[in-house]
Formats: structure tokens, C-alpha cells, sequence
């Protein structure tokens, strides 16, 4: 008997469901070992989920057996069902307790550089150094606080020789943008530039910064000041007026500078700015590399020259949800349309004979 | 099985076993052709079957491949970043260099066969004996131009560098004097235009008519090219706008030579920057010299 679309799909939705929770329920591993063993995981999908919430990041990549995206939109769902209670104040990130900092900028910078643990000055050889000696927690801080003067940034010390242009700014910085309650609209304020690419996929960003520097857009940019460490997080005490510290995120944070003296709306260094939750060097310094990009394709009397500089090219296609889903929704039934499609084709083709 | 208990049994069954220099031998010889085809067409870029390397595409996986494909167990090797031996990427590149290949490795510009750089030149000139292999990120000199290699190549082809040209001169109108820094291209053998990889403009002098071969290998792009000993190497200027090298406001701090190029430190406190050498190996030994 020929196969013929028939009702009875209830059934199978629910049998394919099945399939996939039994091969779920079947893994060994737990939501802790991903979170121990898995952090840089983790870290990806916090940061692309847009919350800060390692334990149920970690249970998400577990249910999702290890398909990143679908953690993300597991977490970015459930996020929808949160409260929002209270928005913190606004975070100086000179508090950060850094474990890590590097400028690709200066040899020797005050403070100095703190490599922390990284695998990017080791050779990639499979087998050999997975094993030798599991990374110890031997991280120091450094607490970079402005008062101490420990750790100056490495932009502040070249805005001091103004050396960097300056971004024109309108907006109140204790109201950004918030694109997790009102749409994108381009132009975007700023706020909702550097929100769009830091809830953004990875990959997507990583692509389109790649292409910025490799010449479809402005030039190759250095990251002047680069940290990652744990950032207090303030709130105003409801009742006695004063700011109150309520825990620590651990996020990355990437100041790029490159050499604009040939952009339009530049005086000097152009600079991007990138911040992720959690650790993600990789999307810090593209997130730096596009806001950079976009803002001297704002700035460009003829428009954006590359795809990286254009705002909306860029924050229209990098949020992963968004990209997954539509990308994915192509698995659904198009039955329809393509017989109305289908119908039109047919009849062009008769016309022809 | 667990994943360790599965490497566990790898690495005790089969640790993998590597090539002299890491690479196969017919994947030298194939690099190697490409560098010699750089050597008989001056700055013309060699695409090559770039290989995928244990250290990241970006940090210099062409010029690591120019190296292991050119040593031999005789060599003696060096390898800098931003002038220095000390210098995070370099000692990682010296390391494996040194693991896979197992010949003497030095910080002595003078005592290496094979000098691996990335962004400088030493700073005493080298001998005809010597190689010098320079990372490349970018080695295509229209890409800040033309980001497109199907239009740059032809443009390569048909020696049409006007838009290059242009592209200084507008540096000139908006910022009143050349305005490139870094990989500031030249026209080498008289025929085509050239990165020379990021190196200051410093550097640029020593590459004309240099006694030694410089080798450039680009991995993430795939190509390699040459500039062979004795050839011209023209940075691109107006004859009312020139070429010029980057200026310091001090001596080194260290070593006092005035004829180097200088790291920028920066005083947090507001005290104005010192300055040293960006060669380390050429600094130390100028001190060495100095108290004998």
C-alpha cells in the first residue's frame, strides 16, 4: 500500500519524543561531571542562553546530550518562566577579581601580564598533555580594583594620551537597550549593539568577525586590555539606599583597539568592547571585533562595506535561537505551500509547450 | 568506556609516533617546492597544501611549516615574537621544534641556521648561510583594498596596483603624510607588490638587497613566498611623500643603543613611557659587551 499522509501523527510525535528521552535517560553522564569536567561547555551556553546559571546550563547540555544549541534554547526557554526581581547597578568591571589578563598591545603593562591557565601557548597533540597533570586550581587574583591601582587599564592609559577616539554617547547608562524586552530596531543605541552580540552564537560571531579582519571590514584590531575573573554583582539595598555586593559572575571582558586613522568618525584608535558571562575568549574578542565594525560602518558616509559592518546584517543573524530555529522549522511540514508553488510551475511549464 | 580510561589505553598502546620535524617527508618536499618556486618569481604568492598543525591556524602554522620542511639535524634554530626569545608564542614554537626535530636550539642570532620571527627582523644583519622564516598572517597586500583573492590575484597578474597607490595617497589627503604602519607594502624585484608580514616599518630597510633569503609562510591563507638574497625591496612612496621608519623619543633603557627598535612601556602613574630594545637577543649581548 502506497504511503499516504494520514491522521495518526499524535502517535508518532510522541514515539519519536520517546526515542530520544530513552537514549537521554540511558547516558551516564550527570549534570555535576558536566559541570566539572565541562566548563568551557557550560561557559559557551550561559553566555548564549543570556543567564548566568552554570548548575542548570550544565543539567541542559546533559538533557540535551551535547547538542549545544539545543542546551541553550532549553535554558533560554526556562528563562522565560523567571521572575526578573530587581536590575543590578551598574557593574564596574575595574572591581573584576581577575584571573587572567593579557594586552596584546604592549610587552610590559602595569599590573603586568597574567597568563592563569591556557592551553594556547601548548601544542595540540592528541593524547599527550590531556592527561599530564589535570589543571591544578593554582589561579591567582587579582583583585583590580581602581583604588589599588593594581591592575590600570591598558585603554585608560592610551585614552589618557587621546589616542582613542571618542564614542559619541546619548544614552543613560543606568537604561540600556534591552533587546530581551524590546525588539531590535536599527539603528540600535549602543547598549543594544554590545547586548545583541553577547547573547549571541559563537560560531555566528566568530564567522563574521573572522571576515572583518581578513579584510571585508575595518583592519586587524589588538586587544589592549583583556581579562576574565569573577565581577561583584551590586544591587541597591531596597531599604537602606546603599549598594550591596549579592555574589560574583565570572565573565570575560576584551577592550580591542586598531589603528582607524583612516576611517571616517575617527581621531585615533577605533575601539570595540566585548563581555561575555562566563569564560569565552573566543566570542569576548569577536563581540570587540564587531561592535568595532559596526560602528565605523555607521560611520562611513556610503554605508557599511562588508557584511561585518553592517548592523543589520549582523544583529538580525547572529542570535542562535533565532538562526536554529527558523533554520530548523524547515524540517516542519511545508505540504502546502510548495503544492501552491508546485501549481504555478505546472502551469508555466504547460505554457511553454 | 570512559573517555579516560579509552586515552588511558591510546597512549600506552600507541603513542603516536612523529617524523623527524613532525611532518612527513613528502609534505616537506612539497613545501619546499612551493619555497623554491617563491625563490625564482620574487613576492609572488605560492599557494600551498597548507597542513593542519598542533598549534592554532593564526599563530603561525606557515612559518612553522617553512621551518620543519627546511631543518635539518644540523640546523640550529631560533625562534622570536615581537623581537623577543621570551615571548609566549616563540618559546612554545621553540619547544616543539626542538621536541620533534631534536637540534640545538639558541637565543644567539648569530649561532642559528633558521631563524623563525614573527613581526621583527633581528637586528644585526644576517649572514648568506642563514634563512629567516617570517609568519604571515596576511599575505595579501590589496586585501586591505580588495578583500577578494579572485580579484586581487588578477590584479596581481596585470601589475594594476593603481587602486594601491590611490589607497596612499588618500592616507596622505586625510591624515597628511602616509599613514600605513605596519606591513607597509613594497614592490619586490622591481614587479610585485608584497606584505612583508606585520614587521615595523623599521624593518623594511633590511630586507633590500639583504645578503640573506627571507622565506614567508601564511598557513591559514595557503601561500608562501620569497624574497631571495640581493633583491630590491621597495616600499611603496610619492617622491614628495617617503617612506619612513618609526622614531623613538629615547634610548633604550637597557642598553642605550638609539639604533634599535624600542618596546613602549607605559607608566601607570602618569611618569611618561621608557623604552628598550624589542630585539632581546641583540640587547643582552650589547650589554655583555659593554662590561667585558
Amino acid at each position: 500500500m502506497a504511503y499516504t499522509a494520514v491522521r495518526g501523527g499524535e502517535a508518532a510525535v510522541e514515539a519519536a519524543g520517546r526515542i530520544e528521552r530513552e537514549y537521554a535517560a540511558a547516558g551516564t553522564v550527570s549534570a555535576e561531571d558536566v559541570q566539572t569536567s565541562l566548563p568551557y561547555l557550560v561557559d559557551q551556553v550561559i553566555s548564549e542562553a543570556r543567564l548566568y546559571a552554570p548548575e542548570l546550563a550544565a543539567r541542559a547540555i546533559a538533557e540535551a546530550r551535547g547538542d549545544v544549541a539545543e542546551a541553550v534554547f532549553l535554558l533560554r526557554a526556562y528563562r522565560s518562566t523567571l521572575d526578573r526581581v530587581s536590575n543590578s547597578l551598574a557593574l564596574d568591571t575595574d572591581t573584576m577579581r581577575v584571573t587572567r589578563r593579557i594586552s596584546s598591545a604592549f610587552k610590559d603593562i602595569p599590573g603586568g601580564q597574567l597568563l592563569g591557565g591556557t592551553r594556547d601557548y601548548t601544542q595540540r597533540l592528541l593524547g599527550r598533555g590531556a592527561l599530564a597533570g589535570a589543571a591544578s586550581e593554582t589561579e591567582t587574583d587579582v583583585r583590580g580594583d581602581g583604588g589599588e591601582g593594581l591592575l590600570p587599564r591598558v585603554t585608560d592609559l592610551l585614552r589618557d594620551q587621546g589616542l582613542v577616539a571618542e564614542r559619541s554617547s546619548d544614552e543613560d547608562p543606568e537604561e540600556p537597550y534591552d533587546l530581551t524586552r524590546q525588539p531590535l530596531r536599527i539603528p540600535t543605541p549602543r547598549s543594544g549593539r554590545l547586548q545583541g552580540l553577547a547573547g549571541s552564537e559563537t560560531g555566528a560571531i566568530s564567522a563574521l568577525a573572522y571576515s572583518s579582519m581578513r579584510g571585508f571590514g575595518p583592519g586587524h584590531p589588538v586587544p589592549a586590555d583583556f581579562r576574565i575573573g569573577y565581577l561583584p554583582l551590586l544591587v541597591e539595598h531596597p531599604y537602606a539606599d546603599v549598594p550591596v555586593e549579592i555574589g560574583e559572575i565570572y565573565c570575560t571582558e576584551c577592550e580591542m583597539v586598531h589603528h582607524a586613522e583612516d576611517e571616517p568618525g575617527s581621531g585615533g584608535l577605533g575601539m570595540g568592547y566585548g563581555f561575555t558571562l562566563g569564560r569565552n575568549e573566543r566570542k569576548a574578542i569577536s563581540m570587540a571585533i564587531l561592535d568595532d565594525a559596526i560602528e565605523v560602518g555607521n560611520a562611513r558616509a556610503t554605508g557599511p562595506a562588508a557584511p561585518a559592518e553592517d548592523e543589520e546584517f549582523v544583529l538580525y543573524h547572529v542570535d542562535g535561537l533565532e538562526s536554529t530555529g527558523f533554520l530548523e522549522h524547515l524540517k516542519l511540514p511545508h505540504y502546502v505551500t510548495f503544492q501552491s508553488g508546485l501549481d504555478r510551475l505546472r502551469y508555466a511549464n504547460m505554457d511553454g509547450e | 568506556m570512559r573517555a579516560d580510561a579509552l586515552l588511558d589505553q591510546v597512549v600506552d598502546s600507541a603513542e603516536p609516533e612523529y617524523n623527524f620535524a613532525f611532518l612527513d617527508e613528502r609534505t616537506k618536499r612539497a613545501i619546499r617546492r612551493a619555497a623554491l618556486k617563491g625563490v625564482a618569481i620574487p613576492g609572488h604568492q605560492v599557494p600551498f597544501g597548507s597542513r593542519e598543525m598542533p598549534i592554532a591556524r593564526g599563530w603561525g602554522t606557515g612559518g612553522l611549516q617553512l621551518s620543519l620542511a627546511l631543518i635539518g639535524p644540523h640546523d640550529v634554530f631560533k625562534a622570536i615574537d615581537q623581537g623577543s626569545d621570551d615571548s609566549v608564542n616563540a618559546v612554545n614554537i621553540r619547544h616543539f621544534v626542538a621536541a620533534m626535530s631534536g637540534v640545538e636550539t639558541v637565543t644567539a642570532t648569530a649561532e642559528a641556521t633558521i631563524i623563525q620571527s614573527r613581526h621583527r627582523i633581528p637586528e644585526e644583519t644576517l649572514r648568506p648561510d642563514q634563512v629567516l622564516v617570517l609568519q604571515v598572517p596576511k599575505p595579501e597586500p590589496l586585501s586591505r583594498i580588495e578583500p577578494r583573492v579572485a580579484r586581487s590575484q588578477k590584479m596581481h597578474a596585470e601589475g594594476d596596483y593603481a587602486s594601491m597607490w590611490l589607497s596612499l595617497y588618500e592616507g596622505v589627503a586625510l591624515s597628511g603624510d602616509i599613514s600605513m604602519g605596519a606591513d607597509y607594502p613594497a614592490i619586490v624585484n622591481g614587479n610585485y607588490l608584497m606584505a612583508p608580514s606585520p614587521i615595523p616599518r623599521w624593518d623594511m630597510p633590511k630586507l633590500h638587497h639583504a645578503p640573506f633569503l627571507t622565506l614567508f609562510g601564511a598557513g591559514r591563507e595557503k601561500r608562501i613566498y620569497a624574497v631571495p638574497p640581493y633583491t630590491s625591496v621597495e616600499p611603496l612612496e610619492f617622491s614628495d611623500y617617503h617612506f619612513r621608519v618609526e622614531e623613538f623619543p629615547s634610548p633604550c633603557q637597557l642598553c642605550g643603543a638609539t639604533d634599535t627598535f624600542l618596546d613602549e612601556h607605559v607608566d601607570p602613574h602618569g611618569g611618561g613611557s621608557t623604552y628598550s630594545c624589542s630585539d632581546t637577543a641583540y640587547c643582552a649581548a650589547r650589554r655583555e659587551g659593554s662590561q667585558a
